[in-house]
C-alpha cells in the first residue's frame, strides 16, 4: 500500500472549512507535546493564551488594537499577491507611512488643527504608496525582480526611520524618538484602548472588496494575476496596473502605519518595525487574498500574539516559548492548505495478478 | 502482423463528474501493430490510454496485458509491464540535460548515477532508432521535435515494448512528422507495438495498420487501414454526421483598404535575423489574406505588430486609413481589431477564470456588460449563455473554469469572443491548429462569415489546403519577408512550397 497525493480538479469547498479546523487540532497537539517536554501543562497554557487574548475587556481591547495594523498589512499584501507581484515589503511600506505621518505632525504646524490628522493620514498613504510604487515601476518597466527590491527597501525604510528618530527628528529630551504628535491630531478612543481607526480599516475592507470583486478594474487585476499574457492580448495594460496596484498596496500598509501612530504610539520611535508587514504576508496567504476573510485571520493572529504575551507573565514561560508556540500553530495551518488543492489516495501495491484467459 | 494480442481492454467504462469519458470500449493491440486511435477532441482517447498507464483507473472493465489480467495503478506498474506513454504535454525538465531527464524517476537509481554509462546507453539507443539525441544537450535548447524524440528514448531506455503516443504530430512540422513515422516503423520491425492517438484523418493512412474510431466515449468502428478507401467515411464516423470538405463562400467583392503595412521591420536582440523584414501588405474589406509559411518565419510577429503587442522598429501601420504604428493593444482593439492568437492557452484565455468571464473579456469595457465601471454579473450571464449557444461551446456551465474545456472548446470560446466583438478587422493566427474536424469547420465557417460581412481578415495557417480553401489571396512568408502575394487561384501547391522554402520568384 502506498499513499499518493493527487491534484484536485477544483478547490474543495468542504476542505476549505475542514482543513483549518483539523490543522488547528493538530497544531494544538504539537504544541502540547512541546509544552509537556518543558514540563508545562498544555491545557493550562492554552487556557492562558485564550484568556490572555479575550479574558477581560482590556485584553480584548489589546487584541483589537493589535489586530488593526495586522489587518492593514494583510490587505496591502493581498492586493499585490493578486497580481502575483510578490510584495514582501509591506514592513518597509508601513514604516514609511509612519515617517510620512510624523513629518506632517511635526513640521506642518502651520496647518489649521482640524486638517492636520486628515492630511497626515494622506501623507502616510502617499509615503507607503511611494515605497510600493517604486518596486512596481521597476518591475513594470525593466522587469526588475520585485522580491529582492521590496525586501531590500524594507531595510532602507527602517534605516531612514532610525536615522530620523535617533538624529534628525529626535525630541530634545530622551535619547531617541520624535516629539509626541499634537494631541488634537490623535485618533480618538471609542472603547478603552480601541480607537476609531478600526472604522477606517473596516470601511477599507468594504471598499476593497467592492473594488476587487465588482469593478472593471478588479476584473482586470484578476485577469493579470491569472494570466498576464492573455490580459495583455485583451488590451489590459500590465505596466499601468502593476504600478497602480503597488501604489495602492504600499499606500494601505503606509496608512496602517499612519493610523497606528496617530492612535497608539503618537510618535516615531524604536519599534516601528515590529513585523506587522511580514505577518501581513501570512494573513494575505491564509485568507486566500480575500479582504473579508483577512479580518478574521488578522484577529486570530492578533489574539495569538497578545495571548502568547500573557504566557510570559502568568506562566513564567520564556518569551521564546511563546514564539515557538505561535510557529507551531501556524505551520500545520499553512501545510494543511495542500489538501484544499490535492487529495490523498491509497493505492494497492501489487500490480499484476495472473489469471487464466 | 502476428496475431498475439499484447494489450486487450475489455468493456472499459470511465466516468468523470458530469461526463462519461469512456463507455464500454474494447480495444485490442497486436504485436508489431500500430493502432490509430481516432476521434474528435473530447472523444475520450487520452482517458482510455491514461488507464493503460495507471493515471486513471477504469470504473468498469478489464485490462489484459500479454493475455494476463493486469491491475495498473501507477505509471510504475505500467512500465513494469512494458507500456509507456508520451503525453500531449511533454513531461521533461527544461533546465536539465537529456541524460538527467531520462534517468529521472527511474527506480533503483544510485544516488550519484554513472552518467558516462548512461550516456553510452543513450547513444546506443539513439543510433539504433535514428533519433539523433545527444545525452548532454539541455532540454530547453532542443526543438519540440527533438524533445519528443527524447521522450521516445526515455521510454525505450525503460524497456517499453508498447508505446502510446498522444497526438504526437500536433506539435510537429510536416518534415518532423515524416521522421517520426520512420522512427515508429523502425520500432515495429523490432516487435514493438504502438497506439497512435490523433484527430487528423490523413495521418491515419500513413501511420497505422488498424484504425479505431471513438465518438463521445464509445467505440464506433474499427477497420484495417488497408480497407479504407475514402477519408470521408472515416470523417463521418468520427463526427457522426456528414462533414463538409468544401466551404460556402460568398462572391469576392473587395472594398477599401482596411489594413496596410508599409516597410514594417522588427528586430530583436534574441534573434540574429529580423523577425520582420520590410513587410508591405494590404488587406481590403471583404478579403481574406492568407499567410503561408513554415512556422517561425515571422507570422506571429506580423500578427503582433498589427495588434500592438509588439513594437515595430521601422515602417508604418495603418488601420482603417489611420496611422496606428506602435499604438497600445487597447488602442488597436478600440479601432476595431479582433485577434485570435497563436497560443490559445497562453494568450487566448485565462484558464482560472470562468467561461463566462472569458467570453466577456472584450466587452467588459462596454456598457453592454458594465455600468459605471461596475461589472454586471447578470448581464454577463445572459451574454455568455447566448454565445455558448451560438457557437456550440461544450461546457458544463458558464461558471466552469475555462481550463477544464477541451482544446476545441477553448478555441470556440476565443472565437466567440473575438467574432462577437469584431468591428471590421480580424487577425486569426493558426485558428484551427490542433482542432478536430467539427471545430475546424466551425472556425473556418465563422471566419468566412466575417469576410462576407465585409471584414478584412488576416489568416495565418501552416496547412496549404486550408489556405487555399479559405483565403482570397495568399502571401508567403520566409525569414520575416513576404516572398510574394498572389490570388488563390494562381497559388499552386508547388509554387507556394518553393516560396516557403525561400526560393525567390525570379528563380522559379
Ligand atoms: N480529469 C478529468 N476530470 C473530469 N473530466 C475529464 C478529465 N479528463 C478528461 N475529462 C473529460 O472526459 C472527456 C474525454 O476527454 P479526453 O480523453 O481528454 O478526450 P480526447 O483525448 O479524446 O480529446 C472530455 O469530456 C473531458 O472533458
Ligand atoms: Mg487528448
Amino acid at each position: 500500500m502506498r499513499l499518493v497525493l493527487e491534484k484536485r480538479n477544483e478547490k474543495s469547498k468542504k476542505m476549505q472549512i475542514l482543513v483549518p479546523i483539523f490543522s488547528l487540532i493538530i497544531s494544538a497537539l504539537l504544541g502540547a507535546i512541546v509544552l509537556l517536554l518543558t514540563n508545562a501543562n498544555p491545557i493550562k497554557t492554552y487556557a492562558t493564551i485564550i484568556h490572555g487574548a479575550f479574558g477581560s475587556p482590556t485584553k480584548i481591547q489589546y487584541t483589537l488594537v493589535k489586530m488593526l495594523p495586522l489587518l492593514m498589512c494583510g490587505l496591502s499584501v493581498g492586493i499585490a499577491f493578486r497580481l502575483k507581484f510578490w510584495n514582501i515589503g509591506a514592513e518597509g511600506q508601513y514604516v514609511m507611512g509612519v515617517i510620512g505621518i510624523t513629518w506632517v505632525m511635526q513640521f506642518w504646524t502651520w496647518l489649521p488643527p482640524i486638517l492636520v490628522l486628515p492630511i497626515a493620514l494622506i501623507m502616510s498613504f502617499a509615503f507607503g504608496g511611494l515605497w510600493g510604487g517604486i518596486p512596481g515601476a521597476l518591475k513594470a518597466h525593466w522587469k526588475v525582480d520585485e522580491t529582492l527590491v521590496t525586501l531590500m527597501m524594507n531595510y532602507i525604510a527602517i534605516g531612514i526611520a532610525e536615522y530620523l528618530y535617533i538624529n534628525a527628528w529626535k525630541a530634545p529630551k530622551g535619547n531617541m524618538g520624535t516629539v509626541k504628535y499634537p494631541e488634537y491630531a490623535w485618533i480618538g478612543k471609542m472603547w478603552g484602548k480601541v480607537h476609531y481607526g478600526i472604522f477606517i480599516a473596516l470601511i477599507l475592507v468594504a471598499v476593497l472588496y467592492f473594488l476587487l470583486y465588482k469593478t472593471r478594474w478588479g476584473f482586470e487585476l484578476n485577469m493579470i494575476g491569472k494570466n498576464s499574457e492573455a490580459a495583455r492580448c485583451q488590451g489590459v495594460s500590465i505596466k499601468r496596473n502593476i504600478i497602480l496596484a503597488m501604489i495602492l498596496s504600499g499606500g494601505i500598509a503606509g496608512l496602517g502605519g499612519g493610523i497606528n501612530s496617530a492612535a497608539v504610539t503618537h510618535c516615531l520611535t524604536k519599534g516601528v518595525d515590529s513585523g506587522y508587514g511580514f505577518t501581513g504576508i501570512l494573513i494575505a496567504w491564509m485568507s486566500n487574498l480575500n479582504p473579508i476573510l483577512s479580518i478574521f485571520i488578522s484577529l486570530f493572529l492578533a489574539a495569538l500574539q497578545t495571548g502568547s504575551d500573557a504566557l510570559q507573565i502568568t506562566m513564567k514561560l520564556p518569551s521564546s516559548m511563546s514564539e515557538v508556540l505561535q510557529g507551531l500553530i501556524l505551520l500545520p495551518l499553512l501545510a494543511g492548505n495542500i489538501f484544499i488543492d490535492h487529495r490523498l489516495r491509497i493505492v494497492e501495491k501489487k500490480s499484476t495478478e495472473a489469471l487464466e484467459e | 502482423m502476428e496475431n498475439t494480442p499484447v494489450v486487450q481492454m475489455r468493456n472499459i467504462t470511465k466516468r468523470f463528474p458530469g461526463v462519461i469519458a469512456n463507455e464500454g470500449v474494447d480495444l485490442t493491440l497486436h504485436k508489431g501493430e500500430v493502432l490509430a486511435l481516432l476521434g474528435e477532441n473530447g472523444a475520450g482517447k487520452s482517458t482510455l490510454m491514461n488507464m493503460l498507464v495507471g493515471l486513471y483507473r477504469p470504473d468498469e472493465g478489464e485490462i489484459y496485458v500479454n493475455c494476463k489480467k493486469a491491475t495498473i495503478n501507477s505509471p510504475q506498474d505500467s512500465m513494469a509491464l512494458g507500456i509507456g506513454m508520451i503525453h500531449q504535454e511533454f513531461m521533461l525538465v527544461g533546465n536539465l540535460s537529456v541524460a538527467e531527464n531520462i534517468v529521472l524517476g527511474l527506480p533503483g537509481l544510485e544516488i550519484k548515477p554513472n552518467f558516462t554509462e548512461i550516456g553510452k546507453r543513450i547513444i546506443e539507443l539513439s543510433n539504433k532508432y535514428d533519433l539523433g539525441v545527444k545525452p548532454d544537450s539541455i532540454i530547453d535548447d532542443l526543438t519540440v521535435g527533438e524533445q519528443q524524440r527524447v521522450e521516445i528514448l526515455k521510454l525505450l531506455y525503460r524497456g517499453a515494448n508498447i508505446l502510446i503516443l498522444d497526438e504526437p504530430t500536433a506539435v510537429l512540422t510536416p518534415g518532423e512528422s515524416k521522421e517520426l513515422n520512420s522512427i515508429i516503423k523502425k520500432m515495429l520491425s523490432e516487435g514493438k507495438s504502438a497506439v497512435f492517438i490523433t484527430h487528423k484523418m490523413n495521418e491515419v493512412l500513413d501511420f497505422s495498420d488498424t484504425v479505431q474510431v471513438l465518438r463521445k466515449g464509445k467505440n464506433v468502428g474499427t477497420r484495417a487501414t488497408s480497407t479504407i478507401t475514402k477519408l470521408q467515411d472515416i470523417a463521418n464516423l468520427m463526427v457522426g454526421r456528414d462533414v463538409l470538405f468544401s466551404l460556402e463562400k460568398g462572391e469576392f467583392k473587395p472594398g477599401e483598404v482596411k489594413v496596410e503595412l508599409k516597410d514594417v521591420t522588427c528586430i530583436t536582440n534574441t534573434s540574429p535575423r529580423p523577425l520582420l523584414d520590410h513587410v508591405n501588405l494590404q488587406i481590403r474589406s471583404g478579403e481574406i489574406l492568407g499567410i503561408a509559411g513554415v512556422a517561425g518565419n515571422g507570422q506571429q510577429a506580423l500578427s503582433e505588430v498589427i495588434t500592438g503587442l509588439r513594437r515595430t522598429c521601422e515602417g508604418h501601420i495603418f488601420l482603417n486609413g489611420i496611422e496606428m504604428t506602435n499604438k497600445t493593444p487597447l488602442q488597436v482593439i478600440n479601432s476595431g481589431v479582433s485577434h485570435i492568437p497563436a497560443d490559445r492557452n497562453k494568450m487566448g484565455i485565462v484558464g482560472d477564470m470562468s467561461v463566462g468571464e472569458n467570453l466577456s473579456m472584450k466587452k467588459y469595457r462596454t456598457e453592454e456588460l458594465t455600468q459605471h465601471n461596475i461589472v454586471n454579473k447578470s448581464l454577463i450571464k445572459v451574454f455568455a449563455n447566448k454565445l455558448i449557444k451560438t457557437f456550440t461551446i461544450k461546457t458544463p456551465t458558464q461558471y466552469t473554469n475555462a481550463k477544464f474545456l477541451s482544446g476545441g472548446n477553448i478555441q470556440k470560446t476565443i472565437l466567440a469572443r473575438e467574432i462577437d466583438s469584431c468591428k471590421g478587422i480580424l487577425i486569426a493566427v493558426y485558428p484551427s491548429r490542433g482542432l478536430d474536424v467539427g471545430a475546424t469547420e466551425t472556425v473556418r465557417k465563422n471566419i468566412i462569415a466575417q469576410r462576407d460581412k465585409g471584414a478584412a481578415v488576416l489568416f495565418v495557417s501552416e496547412e496549404l489546403d486550408e489556405l487555399q480553401m479559405v483565403s482570397d489571396r495568399i502571401a508567403v512568408m520566409y525569414e520575416g519577408r513576404i516572398m510574394d502575394v498572389m490570388d488563390t487561384k494562381d497559388a499552386t501547391t508547388e509554387k507556394i512550397g518553393l516560396l516557403m522554402a525561400g526560393v525567390e520568384r525570379s528563380d522559379v
